[in-house]
């Protein structure tokens, strides 16, 4: 096992769009353990995509298992190209990364997602997914598409407005 | 004393404010830190923090008048990466009354709640104007105790929730 180097901004490797993994043997089993070492080793982070560390497969780790607040979650989750099949609603919410040190921004969310993922032995599940959970795998599916949350950041007052049409949405159908 | 100086701008909104000016410092030598710079009321205000050696007190003055601004330059102590991160949010919205914004930030005061951005607005219309406030800050204090003193001005016209802000780190 080893602690991998994490890229930070402005590093250009961070915009690459990762390759799909095909090859579920033991390269990939050793990549995994290393990216969740990774992970642990940082700051309190719920996530890490493989890219973040200069591996650029279709690969993240998430783990909503240990916030301050609990929060609706499937405990840890290797997911392997992984795919959103679903999306519902939106919010904002805070978020940094540990590919950005020293910054944190309000980004527009979906609340609801239906999750499609290979696990680490290949095989797929599906996931119905929330909030802080839903918000982590979105963060780290931009990895894997080459996108940061900075490239997604919104202002407070938009937060504010977003918030308000939404909730009235909201309402309506309730 | 750090390297740091704080510039302050204010005037009538106008379009070119931000270009003139930051062209302006960027002439002069200066490096720009954390601003904040935002319409309030028709008047547009610019708070930044600069640094470099450029002689901004002898040099932006006319640029300034020419764009009918008023403005500060102080040095500051402190820098950049000196961030606190919010861990408590506390919306209000409720008649627009005087005395609201005093109200709502003693009682957090005395929970210990240390602000750290505060935003605010008057919405609705003339006739029945609402205001709307956004404070995002830091505190030590559990959400039970901040709620509690939350909880002790909210009601009648005047709405105020208080909700923990988890930052994802991903
Ligand atoms: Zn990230």
């Amino acid at each position: 096992m080893a602690i991998l180097e994490i890229l930070t901004i402005p590093d250009e490797r961070l915009k690459q769009v990762s390759a799909p993994v095909e090859d579920f043997g033991a390269p990939l089993q050793g990549f995994l353990a290393d990216l969740e070492e990774t992970r642990l080793n940082g700051p309190a982070a719920v996530g890490i995509a493989a890219p973040q560390v200069a591996h650029f497969q279709r690969i993240c780790i998430v783990d909503c298992s240990v916030t301050r607040k609990p929060v609706p979650n499937h405990g840890r989750l290797v997911l392997i190209n992984p795919e959103i099949i679903e999306w519902d609603g939106y919010e904002a919410g805070r978020e940094g990364c540990l590919s950005v040190p020293d910054y944190t921004g309000n980004v527009i969310r979906a609340t609801k997602i239906r999750l499609k993922a290979q696990q680490p032995s290949g095989e797929e599940r599906e996931y119905a997914m929330e909030g802080f959970e839903a918000r982590a795998v979105q963060h780290e599916l931009d990895h894997l598409d080459g996108l940061l949350f900075t490239d997604r950041v919104v202002s407070r007052r938009t937060d504010l407005f977003r918030r308000k049409v939404y909730q009235k949405g909201g309402n309506k159908s309730s | 004393m750090s390297e740091w100086k704080m510039l302050t701008l204010v005037g009538e909104d106008r379009p070119g404010i931000v270009s003139r000016i930051t062209r302006t410092l960027f002439e002069l030598g200066c490096a720009l830190g954390e601003t904040s710079m935002i319409r309030l009321g028709g008047n547009f205000t610019i708070m930044m923090m600069v640094s470099g050696d450029g002689e901004i007190q002898a040099q932006l003055p006319p640029v300034a008048e020419s764009l009918g601004l008023r403005m500060h330059l102080d040095p500051i102590s402190g820098g950049l990466h000196q961030h606190r991160f919010a861990n408590y949010q506390v919306r209000v919205s409720g008649a627009d009354r005087p005395g609201i914004v005093a109200q709502v930030t003693g009682a957090l005061a005395d929970a210990g709640f240390n602000i750290l951005e505060l935003e605010s607005d008057v919405a609705g219309s003339e006739q029945k104007p609402v205001y709307i406030m956004q404070i995002q800050g830091y505190s030590e204090a559990l959400l039970e105790d901040l709620e509690g003193a939350v909880n002790a001005v909210s009601g009648g016209d005047v709405d105020v929730t208080l909700s923990p802000i988890e930052t994802l780190i991903g």
